[in-house]
């Protein structure tokens, strides 16, 4: 791709103007070095140097077309007028990684700020996750933890904080896949992402203000403005539940900048297995594809963009309980109840989850201003699950939510040293919960309208100061038609408090409609100090705004697996954050490291805590409800690296987090226990591009936790009335994983290149169960697990 | 290699369907819940004397108003109870019998009844899955079985439903709790006295 031309090459003609001057990056203002500029239809080139400048020469007065090309850049085109020596500095839309990787140098994190801590995940990295979920993946970076649900549920956890609090912004379209439940993964192919940007905390004020935990940035791939067609498949296999998975990218490019491609991914697995028996209903079948289409100008161009992603997912059989009797039994037991031979099978309880996602996006670059977008998306999220019922095998939920979006930003980015952002977001957002379930609704009918305006900026104060700010409102209105039971309705006091909203009286229920409006208001102010080369402070503050969900507002029931009957709060106002980040990344010889504390005081945050016990028939279940607290989070990421040779390398991480309830004085549950992940990696070039690494993964026991424990009174098996206290609170033991990854790379054919991957996961067979994980109580986590992966580039 | 991207291209493109509905109705209707047991009763019919029935009615399932149970008179010492378990669901109207979905899935349910510290009975099954199912098998079920009222005493009945419960482990038969695994459709304990 690079034409290692330096200098002039003189046409004939008796011409001595020339062109010259700087090409930058569009959006921080960097020097791009070894850029190509190419006078059009003319033999003349010139390389940019290291500080980025170029200089054309040869040229007669006239009007030339230059392209200029690099490799971490889109193809741009300029035209510029010649009537003597012209100055003229270039600047360059600054893209991430290609389908086929290119080292990439000068990361485009500035999708937050440039203040704020953020970290990127290459195709390489995610690469190795073809098979697994987007939550498995962003584990690789520290400060990102899961909330599982067996291996098959995994939600992102950042510094502490999810679900409703992380969004996930899946190519530019903020995902509404009813992330409010702590069961509901993200609902998002792995594979249509070309490289993942976790942005740790608020300052990514142009996706959401209520980012209270971060956001996460996918992005797909783009397309080489050439004429092309390139591809790959990534073949998979795994033991531990017999899986399997293919997914195949096809991207066709024209040297017009139009390009369409298609992506498609299967995965297949049965019943997973912990060391010592098989995890029974722990299998999962998932489709997925996208395709697109675009054209893509330097100052104009559209994509329409289209994905489905679904997906039915086993839960461990075990976990599925009656009432409180039975999760004692599962706790003192220590082995699931429920164990069959291996099967592909997936029965009840399950999940069976398909999100649409339709986008239209265009966008005008105006010379000296900046680049508008529009974009309108719809969604369609449907979630059915499926519980054990007498009698029948239908859902017991099922769930369709569609939300249309349109949304406006205007980039400035015509000074250097001056960029700005503004935009517009409206949604319109409706639930419809299917009734021929029979069984009443957890989450509402509901409309919700939402508005949101911001502006974002970023200054550079001097050539190593840059500051930046934003400030962001948010108005939503939710406008819900939910039943009641009577005496659910008088026993939360809402017949005094919201009478008024009652709509009609049944027997025994009655239907009510309550209609809430929201304003939130966030903002960002941070600043980056680069005082030497590869040394740099980011000094980021924060704050988000977050309207209660769905569940938090409307939840009045039971939630299996936990056997625990979850009340939301129409009282329920917005939590807000207020963070402050420090991040110091440094470099100095073959030794670079990271460290990034927090601090975060969220006011009015919403936590689910227990409040008593309930008697029914099927005897007791403890009551937790969504109420409001002040609480506040610190913690450290820490990373470090330090590079041997060429051949070997060793990198290790450590992340904390502390989470408090000022209210109480008591611990946060379900904040991430400290751990510690070390990889030993060594690769030799020569021998096929061989890499073969050793990683640790060691999680240290959870020791602030708060006590929720509860005592229960039951006849025991042999008949005599006990007590006992159920232990829901206390945390799993420490433990240590060690796992091998290795790969090779062999050409094959005449233009493909196949790589050849072998891992082994959990080596040693450990027997371990993890804090954040809530079928923690039911059965241990995965057992050793031997995969192969085939990926063939074309 | 223009198979292989042929081929690609095909197993995307077999990937590809797509469903689209859209039901609208403005104003949501009313759930009542079917397979919710309000009403648990069991029925003891002594050879002579008086029946004695226990209740355990929770009309607003798994809402906050606890159950209301209710022990309709004593046993009396040494009587042969026949026993009979019928559970409803009375938030419908007429009330539902929930007794013919347990019956129709005889092999994967079935009650237990445990005799508390301090009372002297003993409850031994009288039904089998074969009576609701012919399927040949001796496994109880326990709709109907019989109870023994000893000596005079006091104490605790809890009769539990389990569904799915390892019919095979041991004991479980004879209607031991301990290894029947499975999760609980009803739990409820009732005062018995035996005079």
């Amino acid at each position: 791709m690079l034409m290692l031309f330096l200098g002039i090459q003189l046409q004939a003609q008796q011409c001595n103007y020339s062109i010259s001057g700087v090409v930058r990056d569009f959006h921080d203002g960097d020097a791009l070095v070894n850029s190509t500029l190419s006078v059009n239809g003319f033999e003349i080139y010139a390389l940019s140097d290291f500080d980025g400048n170029y200089k054309l020469e040869g040229l007669c007065a006239g009007t030339y077309t230059i392209t200029i090309t690099h490799p971490e850049c889109e193809v741009a085109e300029f035209t510029v007028e010649v009537a003597g020596d012209v100055k003229r500095d270039f600047k360059l839309e600054h893209h991430t990684e290609e389908l086929n990787s290119v080292t990439v140098k000068g990361q485009n994190l500035t999708k937050g700020s440039a203040s704020s801590a953020a970290q990127l995940l290459q195709t390489d990295d995610l690469e190795n996750y073809s098979n697994a979920s987007l939550g498995d993946a962003l584990r690789e970076i520290p400060g990102v933890s899961s909330l599982n649900t067996g291996s098959t549920v995994v939600k992102p956890v950042i510094q502490g904080l999810h679900s409703s609090r992380v969004l996930i912004i899946n190519n530019g379209t903020r995902m509404e896949d009813q992330e409010w439940g702590v069961e509901h993964a993200p609902n998002l192919d792995l594979n249509t992402a070309a490289n993942i940007t976790v942005v740790k905390g608020a300052s990514a004020l142009r996706y959401g203000g209520d980012a209270v935990g971060g956001v996460i940035l996918t992005q797909s791939p783009k397309a080489h403005a050439k004429d092309t067609l390139y591809g790959k498949t990534i073949l998979s296999g795994a033991s531990n539940g017999r899986g399997y998975g293919v997914t195949s990218t096809l991207m066709k490019a024209y040297e017009s900048g139009f390009y369409i491609q298609g992506q498609g991914t299967r995965k297949r697995s049965g019943d997973r297995e912990s060391p010592d028996y098989v995890l029974s209903n722990t299998g999962v079948s998932e489709n997925d594809f996208s395709v697109g289409i675009g054209l893509d100008k330097f100052t104009y161009g559209f994509d329409a963009y289209y994905s489905m992603y679904d997906a039915e997912i086993g839960i461990l059989r075990a976990s599925h309980i009656g009432n409180v009797s039975d999760l004692v039994r599962a706790i003192n037991s220590g082995e699931p109840f429920f164990i069959r031979d291996f099967t592909y099978d997936i029965n009840a309880p399950k999940q069976d989850v398909r999100h649409h996602l339709a986008k239209l996006s265009m966008f005008k670059r105006f010379e000296k201003a900046g680049k508008l977008t529009l974009d309108y998306s719809f969604q369609q999220n449907n979630r059915k699950e499926f519980d054990i019922r007498r009698g029948r095998n239908d859902p017991s939920l099922d769930l369709k939510l569609t939300t249309h979006t349109l949304q406006s930003n205007f980039a400035y980015d015509a000074r250097s040293d001056f960029k700005a952002d503004f935009g517009v977001e409206a949604s319109y957002q409706e639930n419809f919960p299917n009734p021929e379930t029979d069984i009443r609704r957890l989450i509402p009918d509901y409309e919700m309208y939402t508005f949101g305006t911001y502006a974002t900026a970023s200054y550079d104060l001097t050539e190593k100061i840059k500051l930046d700010g934003g400030f962001r409102y948010d108005f939503s209105e939710i406008d819900a038609q939910k039943f009641y039971r009577n005496s659910s309705w008088e026993d939360r006091g809402y017949d005094v408090d919201f009478a008024d909203i009652i709509v009609e009286q049944f027997d025994n229920q009655l239907l009510v409609n309550p209609v809430f409006d929201y304003h939130n208001f966030s903002g960002t102010l941070g600043g980056r100090y680069q005082f030497a080369n590869n040394w740099d402070l980011k000094l980021n503050f924060s704050s988000a705004s977050r309207a209660p969900n769905p569940a938090e507002l409307f939840s009045d029931g039971l939630h299996h697996s936990a056997a625990i009957i979850e009340l939301g709060d129409l009282r329920n106002k917005q939590e807000q954050s207020f963070k402050t980040s420090l991040e110091l990344n440094g470099q100095s010889g073959g030794f670079t490291f990271g460290v990034n504390p927090f601090y975060n005081r969220i006011n009015d945050f919403i936590i689910l805590e227990p409040i008593g016990v309930q008697y029914t028939n099927r005897g007791a279940f403890p009551v937790h409800e969504y109420r409001q607290v002040d609480a506040r989070l610190y913690g450290v990421d820490l990373q470090a690296a330090y590079y041997f040779n060429d051949k070997f390398d060793i990198k290790t991480s450590f992340a904390y987090v502390n989470g408090q309830d000022l209210d109480r004085d008591r611990p946060l549950i379900d904040m991430p226990a400290p751990n510690v992940n070390t990889v030993l990696s060594f690769r030799k070039a020569e021998w096929n591009n061989l890499n073969v690494s050793l990683r640790n993964q060691s999680v240290f026991k959870q020791t602030r936790f708060p006590n929720n424990d509860f005592q229960v009174n039951y006849i025991n098996e042999s008949g005599s009335e006990v007590t006992e206290t159920v232990k829901i609170s206390e945390s799993p033991a420490a433990y240590s994983l060690f796992h091998i990854a290795s790969s090779a790379e062999f050409k094959v054919l005449n233009q493909s290149t196949l790589t050849l991957g072998l891992y082994v996961d959990n080596v040693l067979n450990t027997a371990y169960r993890d804090y954040l994980n809530r079928q923690r109580y039911f059965a241990d986590d995965l057992g050793r697990n031997f995969r192969i992966q085939i990926k063939l580039n074309y | 290699m223009k198979n292989l991207k042929i081929l690609s291209l095909l197993f995307i493109a077999t990937l590809t369907f797509s469903s689209c509905s859209n039901d609208d109705d403005n104003t949501p209707e009313l759930i009542n819940e079917e397979e919710v047991i309000t009403t648990i009763t069991v029925t003891l019919v002594p050879q002579t004397g008086e029946t004695v029935t226990l209740t355990s009615q929770d009309l607003d399932g798994d809402g906050p108003d606890e159950p209301v149970v209710d022990v309709s008179g004593s046993l009396q010492a040494g009587m042969s109870y026949t026993g009979s378990v019928l559970l409803q669901n009375e938030t419908v109207s007429p009330a539902e019998i929930i007794n013919e979905e347990i019956e129709e899935e005889a092999d994967e349910h079935q009650f237990f009844y445990q005799v508390g510290s301090g009372l002297n009975a003993t409850v031994s099954y009288a039904d089998t899955e074969n009576d609701y199912l012919t399927n040949g098998s001796t496994n109880p079920v326990g709709i109907d079985f019989t109870l023994l009222a000893g000596t005079a005493s006091e104490g605790q009945l809890t009769v539990t439903l389990r569904h799915e419960p390892n019919k095979g482990a041991e004991g479980v038969s004879e209607g031991d709790l301990s290894n029947a695994g499975g999760e609980t459709d009803i739990a409820q304990t009732f005062e018995i006295v035996i005079e």
